[in-house]
């Protein structure tokens, strides 16, 4: 899986040209015209992808860093860790993880670290 | 042309396109899993797609396929790619990853269905290309106090004061983004065709991310081919003169943000 490609901070990015991973991801899966083909995709499946797509691409080698690697145990977001599944064992495996996606990405909102929940706290209760 | 295609065929649709110019683009191009590209004419539309095996892109197949990073990362590539192509000598209108038809005929139908609404568009976003604009603030970042420093009754106020201070300058960094994005929006507006604004990017993600700063403005500019340098040129002259503030412009991108007609 590819990494960003950002360059180094300064203040317009030399030309791009659009071969940025994450960006093509942007715009192949939430932008284009929608048509309704004859093969009906979830668009919902799509959403929660480019949402774990987008986790996935902007963090990885920073939490490879910090030794978050969940993902790579997670067999829908990691070929390596996808064993033998049969159809209803995939569709549990599905749910299960979607839950445990909207409760990663609730604790990633909510985990910004001590001190920025402290003064948030303390903002909420000064405001 | 009418073609007879093998019972088992599916079509993927990466695009809509004139007919005409677009066919010799696409000479020699691979699209999905290494597949040629060809197009699906009427009279006045075409469809650049690609002959897919229908069991593998079943929506079964589909839907286990978009959980396969290995998998989306190489379709988007290749999708992108015969977008890029077809862009490169003409307006093109892409279709989001992964549509599917079943055989020509139901592609035609697609184009004819949607003629009109598919003719204008083309006609509006010829000689424009799509530039992103992302918009980061940069708070530089005060040594926050230890957290667990902070009960001790005579460092209380000074950390108030210094929390309170760190805060400002958040702020201040955020506000110095947002005013770089009303610059942004207000002086190049003789130049952009049009406009559409995106979620930033927020929380962890921005955090996380190999760069720092946080992103407070996610845009998409439609601009006229010729007026693409000063595009750049004007909004690297306006990031540059705030240290607290990061842009990064990408592009050119074939005008996905503006293929459907409303925003």
């Amino acid at each position: 899986m590819s990494t960003p490609m950002n360059g180094p901070a300064r203040s317009v990015q030399p030309y791009g040209g659009g071969s940025n991973l994450a960006d093509i991801l942007e715009r192949v899966l939430d932008k284009g015209i929608v048509v309704a083909g004859d093969i009906k995709i979830n668009l919902l499946d799509i959403e929660l992808l480019t949402i774990k797509l987008r986790l996935l691409i902007a963090s990885v080698d920073k939490a490879r860093e910090l030794g978050i690697d969940w993902w790579e145990h997670d067999p829908s977001l990691s070929s390596s860790a996808r064993g033998e599944l049969d159809g209803s064992e995939d569709r549990k495996v599905l749910a299960e993880e979607n839950r445990r996606l909207r409760a990663e990405l609730a604790a990633l909102r909510d985990g910004r670290g001590a001190a920025d929940r402290i003064e948030s706290n303390r903002r909420t209760e000064v405001e | 042309m009418d073609r007879r295609e093998p019972e088992c065929g599916a079509r993927y649709v990466y695009a809509v396109v004139r007919p005409g110019a677009a066919a010799e683009r696409l000479a020699g191009l691979t699209g999905v899993a290494g597949l040629p590209v060809r197009l699906v004419e009427t009279d006045r539309l075409a469809a650049a797609v690609s002959d897919v095996p229908a069991e593998e892109y079943s929506e079964e197949s589909l839907k286990l396929r978009l959980e396969d990073l290995d998998w989306v990362e190489a379709t988007a590539r290749a999708h992108h790619a015969v977008i890029e192509a077809l862009g490169s000598g003409g307006a093109v209108l892409p279709l989001r990853l992964a549509t599917v038809y079943h055989s020509d005929d139901r592609v035609r139908d697609l184009l004819r269905e949607r003629e009109e609404e598919f003719g204008a568009l083309l006609t509006r976003l010829a000689g424009h290309l799509e530039w992103g604009v992302k918009i980061y603030a940069l708070p530089e970042a005060p040594a926050p106090a230890p957290v667990g420093a902070t009960t001790g009754a005579a460092s209380g106020r000074d950390y108030l004061r210094q929390r309170r201070a760190a805060r400002e300058h958040r702020e201040d960094a955020w506000l110095a983004a947002a005013r770089v994005g009303e610059r942004i929006d207000r002086e190049l507006a003789g130049l952009v065709a049009d406009t559409r604004r995106y979620r930033p990017q927020e929380g962890r993600l921005a955090e996380l991310s190999a760069l720092p700063g946080v992103n407070v403005a996610n845009v998409a500019y439609l601009v006229a081919v010729d007026d693409a340098d000063r595009f750049r040129a004007l909004v690297q002259e306006i990031a540059a003169e705030d240290p607290r503030v990061r842009v990064d412009v990408t592009g050119p991108w074939a005008p996905y943000s503006f293929a459907s007609g409303a925003s």
